[in-house]
């Protein structure tokens, strides 16, 4: 860190310029799809500030409008979303003050948010800084969404494609992991192993596959890390 | 289109159950931050889940029929232009442009 900045909040607002700028045409590409989609603009900007999960929004568009039972979207919103059990470990909630704080903490604990702050710069953010990051995202998501939904009917319905926004962003925070743990290689790979092994051997249920095999690949590695070089 | 109520009402739903999921590990698991296996897991989870999910979003990805090329080459884009420039925003926008461009044109959808 060469300077240090006079407010928390101009801070957060460098923090997230690459993933929160992601945000936007990702929130504007659930917003045109909705739209595209047959459903009022409105319903994009509650489903991206409710939800706040592009994970799940982009496959709801489709059980919505297809008027699927409650209980299988509550139980598809559990197995795309059961992720956040493992990821929200390493949140630094500790550092959020407050009760409301902690409450919205929890709510928006999206998968960036989490990657920014389990980075190693964030080590020393404070909890405003990280408050006032995770405010941001969600006002980007929320408004590229909005925005998408309103501008969606000026975009022709033989463009599709757009969802891939959401591929693109997963791709480039993996790609910035690789780059953060270089001194950590075997992780990434486990991860793709775990996947691969999931979408071939549970295809319904790849999400809570890969994550039960890639935690169980990851604590198998500890305990065989762990006794090797010396004493337990 | 399905009516608005039940629109509304899946939205709530999946809300609530998104944020239970966010809640429970601070409920439950809270005191076991300390222990030195979650904090091993917990640095390197992030990392994995972004590769996951990577594989998730590509799932239905046909490999032996052309629609595949797309988000194949799409994806090609993301990653070139990311390590080329390490700019988020113009990776995204790139890759999805070209998706666009190939799945609205080239790679059409031409019937069922």
């Amino acid at each position: 860190m060469p300077s240090r900045t006079p407010s928390e909040a101009r801070a957060a607002l460098g923090d997230p310029a690459s993933v929160g700028l992601g945000f936007v045409p990702l929130g504007v590409a659930s917003g045109v799809l909705v739209v595209h989609a047959g459903v009022d603009w409105w319903w994009a900007s509650l489903s991206s500030a409710l939800i706040y999960g592009g994970s799940f929004e982009f496959p709801l568009i489709g059980m919505a409008t297809a008027a699927l039972p409650l209980a299988s979207v509550a139980v598809s919103a559990f197995l795309v979303n059961v992720r956040h059990v493992f990821s929200a470990l390493s949140f630094p909630l500790h550092r959020v003050e407050g009760p409301p704080g902690k409450a919205y903490g929890t709510f928006a604990l999206c998968d960036e948010a989490c990657a920014l702050t389990a980075g190693e710069q964030a080590r020393s953010w404070s909890g405003r800084r990280i408050r006032w990051l995770r405010l941001l995202l969600h006002l980007y998501w929320a408004g590229g969404s909005t925005a998408g939904a309103l501008l969606g009917s000026l975009i022709p319905e033989g463009v599709t494609g757009l969802d891939f926004a959401l591929t693109a962003l997963f791709a480039v925070l993996a790609l910035d992991a690789v780059r953060d743990r270089r001194g950590d290689l075997p992780t990434l790979p486990l991860a793709l192993l775990s996947a691969l092994t999931a979408r071939l051997l549970f295809p319904g249920g790849l999400l809570p596959a890969a994550f039960a095999l890639f935690t169980a690949g990851l604590l198998i590695r500890r305990l065989a890390t762990r006794e090797s070089p010396g004493h337990a | 289109m399905p009516d608005t109520t039940c629109l509304v009402v899946a939205v709530l739903v999946s809300a609530a159950v998104t944020w239970a999921l966010r809640v429970l590990p601070f409920a439950v698991v809270g005191p076991l931050r300390a222990s030195p296996t979650v904090q091993y897991l917990s640095t390197r989870i992030p990392a994995g889940i972004m590769v996951i999910l990577v594989v998730y979003c590509l799932r239905d990805t046909p490999l032996t029929r052309t629609a595949g090329l797309s988000p194949a080459a799409a994806l090609a884009v993301t990653v070139g232009v990311h390590l080329r420039r390490r700019n988020a925003p113009l990776s995204i926008l790139a890759g999805t442009a070209a998706h666009v461009a190939l799945a609205s044109t080239v790679f059409a959808h031409r019937g069922p």
